[in-house]
């Protein structure tokens, strides 16, 4: 289901995916039940793909990320990296949580330079990158600020500074802008995708916005609810910067928006 | 930056914070002095007294200018006896807390011993110990002990998960989790241990000092019970608790430095 037919990717589908999901489930023990999380999904991301996964609440986003983090073992089906099943969580995969996750006992700067650090990065150039990165998240007047003196969007920026910092291969971003006013949000989309195109990233992007997904994706899954599963693989095709005005946007904003409503 | 409130505290806390020793010397003294026969000194003859312990030259007697030397066996039993119950605490309570196979060999004993009140202890550590210091040392020790472990044990086994989740996604190693994450987490817990052993630790020393120890401020507030000089068992009370007051302020203080980023110290 998910092989791209297109000619414009067949070269890359050919080489080795950098994620692939085969027929992957999810159950977890819930009490006495047992709930599926996650039912049977595939999924192959190409190096330098950026994937916008939306569905609604409790269709597995977050799972799945999971998952691909290293954090959880899938039920049944495997997932791999570069061919080779994930088993543990690792830097060449990082991940912004949802709830952030920062160390409360570190500076933003600390935060930020936690990753660099931790792999023994020499003192200069951890102190030099993080602060390349607390400037691009436009956090320097609270570079000295501990997380507990951070605004909720404040803290979701250090948490993605935090996971750019460390060099990532693919980037797992679990709603990372839902925080955010509609100005910051903006403008840290563009950063991620000038960061993206740069540094060659792979990113999965949880979302609930259909306009986000339009505005960063190469390509959009879909997913719903009741078990969790993959409905939908839509390729966005148009040139960036994108426009939400013009008319190809809209359309595929009322065609995506269609099949989230068809699968309520 | 002034992200970080300074902690200021304003005449009318300090205010406050006097009336209720104010008053309660007040009313002390209308119920003394004056009277004949009073079993309890008034607040007066209690300062005089504490003055001549502290200085002489007001009874010069045994016990005058003795209250430098009674205050350092004291201040050597507590600090004493903290540390070597942070020594042992610390790393037992980490050991309690990460490891279930030491959990589980040690948890329950320490839990039927933990109720055991220290005084309980003093005729045992007696005889272990023999009459003096040792048997004072160990159980200040006794006191320290539990709340520094219990809140150790506390703060290693509840660091959230997410954090070692997002340790382990920037590359922390296994072996480099504890001092990354564990240790920092749970320092706010282990601080408060450390606070409430210490506070224990002037809690115990007059029983302690019952051991038949010849010098300590326990030693002294038993001995002039015994010979009915109440003013010098209160000057002891109130040596006792102005020096656990202040040691416990300089505790604090090293708090706020050291856990300048936890929202319940800082
Ligand atoms: N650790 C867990 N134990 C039990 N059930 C879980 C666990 N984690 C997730 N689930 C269940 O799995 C389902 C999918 O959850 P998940 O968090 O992946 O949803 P989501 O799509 O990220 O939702 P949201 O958009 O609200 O974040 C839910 O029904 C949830 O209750
Ligand atoms: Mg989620």
């Amino acid at each position: 289901m998910d092989d791209v037919m297109a000619a414009p990717r067949a070269v890359t589908s050919a080489v080795l995916p950098i994620l692939e999901a085969q027929h992957v489930t999810k159950r977890f023990a819930f009490g006495a039940e047992t709930i599926t999380a996650l039912s049977d999904a595939s999924l192959r991301i190409d190096k330098g793909e950026f994937i916008c996964l939306i569905g609604p609440s409790g269709c597995g986003k977050s799972t799945l990320l999971r998952m691909v983090a290293g954090f959880e073992s899938a039920s049944e089906g495997s997932l791999l990296m570069w061919g080779k099943p994930v088993a543990a969580p690792g830097p060449d995969r990082g991940m912004v949580f949802q709830d952030y996750g920062l160390f409360p006992w570190l500076t933003v700067t600390q935060n930020v330079g936690f990753g660099p650090a931790a792999r023994g990065r020499p003192k200069a150039e951890v102190a030099a990158t993080a602060r390349r990165f607390v400037d691009m998240v436009g956090l320097t007047r609270f570079a000295d600020a501990y997380p507990h003196q951070l605004s909720g969007g404040m803290k979701q920026r250090v948490a993605i500074a935090r996971v750019l910092a460390n060099d990532a291969e693919v980037v797992l971003m679990d709603e990372p802008f839902g925080a955010l006013d509609a100005f910051t949000r903006e403008r840290l989309q563009e950063e991620l995708l000038d960061i993206w195109a740069k540094a060659k990233l792979t990113v999965i992007f949880v979302t609930h916005a259909i306009e986000e997904a339009i505005i960063l994706a190469d390509r959009v899954v879909v997913m719903s609810p009741g078990p969790g599963r993959i409905v939908a693989d839509e390729r966005i095709d148009l040139a960036r910067p994108r426009d939400p005005t013009s008319p190809e946007f809209n359309a595929l904003r009322r065609h995506l928006s269609g099949l989230l409503g068809g699968h309520h | 930056m002034s992200v970080l409130g300074a902690r200021g505290i304003s005449p009318r806390q300090v205010l406050l914070a006097v009336a209720a020793p104010v008053l309660g010397i007040l009313a002390w003294h209308l119920s003394t002095t004056g009277r004949a026969y009073s079993l309890i000194p008034p607040p007066w003859d209690v300062a005089v007294q504490w003055w001549d312990l502290a200085f002489g030259g007001v009874w010069d007697d045994l016990y005058s200018e003795t209250l430098l030397t009674h205050t350092l066996a004291s201040l050597s039993r507590v600090y004493g006896g903290f540390a070597l119950a942070a020594a042992v605490a610390l790393p037992l309570g980490m050991l309690i807390g990460r490891i279930a196979v030491v959990r589980d060999l040690l948890d329950p004993t320490l839990q039927i011993l933990r109720p055991i009140p220290v005084t309980a202890w003093l005729p045992l550590a007696m005889i272990v110990f023999g009459i003096g210091p040792r048997s004072a040392f160990f159980l200040v020790f006794l006191g320290a002990f539990y709340p520094i472990l219990l809140n150790t044990i506390f703060g290693v086994k509840n660091v959230e998960g997410r954090l070692f989740e997002a340790a382990a996604m920037l590359g922390v190693s296994r072996q480099a989790i504890f001092w990354k994450v564990v240790l920092p987490a749970a320092l706010p817990s282990i601080f408060t241990g450390l606070r409430l052993g210490l506070g224990f630790a002037w809690v115990v020393i007059v029983v302690g000092e019952m051991t038949g120890v010849q010098t300590g401020l326990g030693a002294i507030i038993m001995e002039a019970r015994q010979l009915s000089r109440t003013e010098i068992v209160v000057s002891g009370m109130v040596t006792i608790g102005v020096l656990g007051f202040l040691s416990d302020q300089a505790v604090q203080a090293l708090g706020r430095r050291l856990l300048r980023w936890s929202p319940q110290h800082g």
